[in-house]
């Protein structure tokens, strides 16, 4: 990774783009994974998916507290515990607490963005709990000592030659650019920390709220291990994962899957309704489940809460035409980047300041919106916040001053056609090509010159030509 | 109130021609307006409109971009109102999309009575070129010739916000002596975006790039493109990258205004 995430943005995105192998990654993943989901949204009917998914969860965020309620009473009904975390620390303070009440040293987790977001990993490592990623991508990245890339594929930021490279290194593995080997190496590894640990910890794809139950979707199995294998198994899940009935996590687990990974399901479905009852030959003898706010009912008192709809499927980021040249690290310090992390990032912020460049990186081309299997109109999710944060007075001053310029002299045609006879006068000084376009404006128009030319003012406006041809002005009382 | 709509026999279309066409690209304006006339509308010019606002809008300054589109509104709504024309068209899809779309999103709530009845009547009449020349006009044909290879850019706008793309293809399609080519990965941006080719011109320009390598791929002599904009970031690339400025406003082709080679322009 050549990417500083605590870097200011602009760097952030300048290492990106100068990172040649991280662009070679991201080509080659994302052409297969949006090529395997156009595939398989063909094959149904894509919207009918698309409205009653989003209708579930729609009905899930406007009933939150009575279906959370619900899944409360049938957790514990099913013998789990359930904790209430307000914050990130909250969150992290409870799951530290159970390993430390319980003497745990070792824990395995499955893969899972609210963790990330709460960063529980640092949490569980200063209170001296070694903890050990089990899906493959946060494997790698873990092993990298690196964050997520991306919501669903951590490591596609990576090429199979990176990763090789980062085994023969960490694991003595020998050189080889074979998935298949060197997923055996890993699996090799993994299987003993299953074995030997005390503590299981997974996010949570769909909580239901009939049922009391857990539900987690994988294409490795290391999910069922690390919820069902080590005697304590803490699921760590955003409020918003909620919905009422097991047919609702069934219509939601297809959504996902083909959106994410163009799969028609994923290969696992793990479901956890409370720990080993007696009979029960296996399973955790304890089962935590930790709902976290995190910011999440603020979103849902401003005018936000479709970000809540989000099933965390990564397509918006994969069908993204920025995120591809860019990838997830340049979005910073934060567990989700692409169109629908820079949106819920400065959400979920207690300062959206601190986030402030992700709603402008977006050319607003809308394809996010298109792939999104919960409808979720993200380019206007994204105008609001941009919104929102002039009114904060995050974009630079003179930015504000020319577009208020702008503005006055658009109000007013004999203003504006003023303007544009001095711009007209004003870019015969500039420098041109042989073929009269500009090749370098000053700043902060210098940004545009750099990589392309912009054509000279017309030497006559179209409201010129139109008077020299006689044309009709507004018609108001001449239309014959 | 002047003579009603149904009096007329030919409809009466103001003109709206954005403030890039206005200044930069007259010619794109003219030949839309040619086209208009010659498939049967008559065409009128409101002579003081100005821009609809939208690059204040997608920065986030709300407040100036009302300022605009009030302004519009005050030009085009009484004319809508009153009858005078019987539609508004722009060789713009973004343009377009942030009359139709994008002004009620800035007329929301209470206070803005008058505004949220101008924005309903406008937003239904106004049209993007090409969406109005087949959709209203009923054009299939425009009897334009074209001795070369043309491909389409849907631009971003026109094709996800308006949903206009079997317009201005059914229109190229009819062009004489043309042959129309694919453009790979046609649906992705260009990476213009307003500011944004400003504010993040290094994702702006890497965005860019490739699209010109995908036009390179096309061998395509012109690249037809529903907006200036997009059109801008496109020719703008592949002039400093020396390959010639082929990108041009489909309202030219149609128009059969375009020369052979328009790199040499």
């Amino acid at each position: 990774m050549n990417i500083d995430i605590t870097a200011p943005y602009q760097t952030r995105v300048r290492q990106a783009l100068a990172d040649d192998n991280l662009r070679t990654a991201l080509e080659r993943a994302m052409s297969r994974l949006s090529e395997k989901r156009a595939q398989a949204v063909a094959a149904i009917d894509l919207q009918r998916m698309r409205d009653e998914a989003r209708a579930i969860k729609e009905h899930a965020i406007k009933n939150l507290p009575e279906l959370l309620e619900q899944l409360e009473r049938n957790l514990i009904a099913n013998g789990c515990q359930v904790h209430w975390a307000q914050t990130a620390d909250e969150a992290n303070e409870i799951v530290t607490d159970i390993a430390r009440q319980r003497g745990v040293r070792r824990a395995v987790k499955s893969k899972s963005m609210a963790t990330e977001e709460i960063h529980l990993n640092e949490a569980l490592e200063d209170a001296g709990v070694k903890i050990v990623e089990t899906d493959l991508g946060e494997y790698i990245i873990q092993l990298a000592g690196e964050p997520p890339s991306h919501i669903t594929a951590p490591v596609i930021h990576k090429r199979a030659e990176d990763i090789s490279a980062l085994f023969q290194r960490e694991l003595g593995m020998r050189p080889t650019n074979d998935p298949a080997e060197m997923c055996a190496a890993a699996r090799k590894q993994l299987r003993s920390e299953f074995l030997e640990a005390e503590m299981g910890i997974s996010g949570c794809n769909f909580a239901i709220a009939e049922t009391g139950t857990i539900c987690i979707v994988t294409n490795e199995g290391n999910g069922r291990m690390a919820t069902s294998m080590p005697p304590v198994y803490v699921a760590v899940m955003g409020i918003e994962k909620v919905v009422p009935r097991v047919e609702d996590a069934l219509l939601l687990w297809q959504a996902v899957a083909r959106s994410a990974t163009g799969q028609e399901v994923t290969v696992y479905f793990s479901v956890s309704s409370g720990p080993r009852r007696p009979g029960h030959p296996d399973g955790p003898k304890e089962m935590h489940v930790v709902l976290v706010d995190n910011g999440r009912s603020r979103i849902l008192e401003r005018e936000y809460a479709d970000v809540l709809l989000c099933v965390r499927c990564g397509a918006c980021l994969n069908a993204c035409p920025v995120y591809r040249e860019i990838g997830g690290h340049a979005y910073g310090k934060t567990a989700y980047s692409g169109p629908i992390g820079a949106v819920i990032t400065p959400l979920l912020a207690d300062d959206p300041k601190t986030a402030k460049e992700l709603p402008f990186a977006s050319s607003l081309c809308g394809v996010c919106r298109e792939v999104c299997p919960v409808k979720i109109d993200l380019p206007r999710l994204l105008l609001d916040l941009r919104h929102d944060l002039t009114k904060l007075g995050t974009p630079p001053k003179y930015e504000r001053a020319a577009i208020r310029a702008y503005s006055n002299t658009v109000e007013h045609p004999g203003r504006y056609h003023r303007l544009s006879k001095l711009a007209r006068w004003f870019s015969r000084f500039l420098p041109t090509n042989k073929e009269g376009d500009l090749t370098r404006l000053p700043p902060p128009l210098s940004a545009w010159t750099q990589s392309r030319v912009l054509p000279r003012i017309a030497p006559r406006s179209f409201r010129a030509l139109w008077s020299d041809r006689g044309g009709k002005d507004m018609g108001s009382s001449n239309d014959g | 109130m002047t003579r009603s709509n149904s009096d007329r026999k030919r409809p009466r279309v103001a003109m709206f021609v954005t403030c890039m066409v206005d200044t930069l690209y007259p010619g794109v304006g003219m030949a839309a307006v040619e086209l208009l006339e010659r498939h049967g509308a008559d065409v009128v010019f409101p002579e003081n409109q100005t821009c609809c606002g939208q690059p204040a809008f997608n920065a986030g300054y709300r407040d100036e971009a009302r300022r605009m589109a009030r302004h519009f509104l005050d030009l085009f709504g009484p004319l809508v109102d009153k009858g005078e024309v019987d539609a508004i068209v722009a060789p713009s899809g973004s343009c377009v999309a942030m009359v139709k779309h994008f002004y009620e999103v800035l007329f929301e709530g209470p206070g803005h009575n008058n505004e949220q009845r101008l924005v309903a009547l406008v937003s239904e009449v106004t049209y993007e070129l090409t969406q109005y020349l087949v959709d209203v006009l009923g054009v299939q044909d425009v009897d334009a010739e074209y001795g070369g290879t043309i491909t389409y850019h849907p631009c971003c706008h026109l094709l996800r916000e308006l949903e206009v793309d079997s317009q201005p293809r059914q229109l190229l399609a009819s062009i004489k002596g043309a042959e129309i080519v694919d453009l790979p990965a046609e649906q992705e941006c260009c990476g213009f975006g307003g500011l944004f080719a400003i504010k993040n011109a290094g994702i702006s320009t890497a965005m860019g790039q490739r699209k010109v390598e995908s036009i390179l791929q096309s061998g395509a002599d012109a690249v037809a493109v529903g907006d200036v904009s997009c059109m801008t970031q496109m020719n703008g690339l592949l002039k400093k990258m020396g390959h010639g400025g082929r990108v041009v406003h489909v309202a030219e082709l149609l128009n059969g205004s375009t020369p052979r080679t328009p790199e040499r322009q």
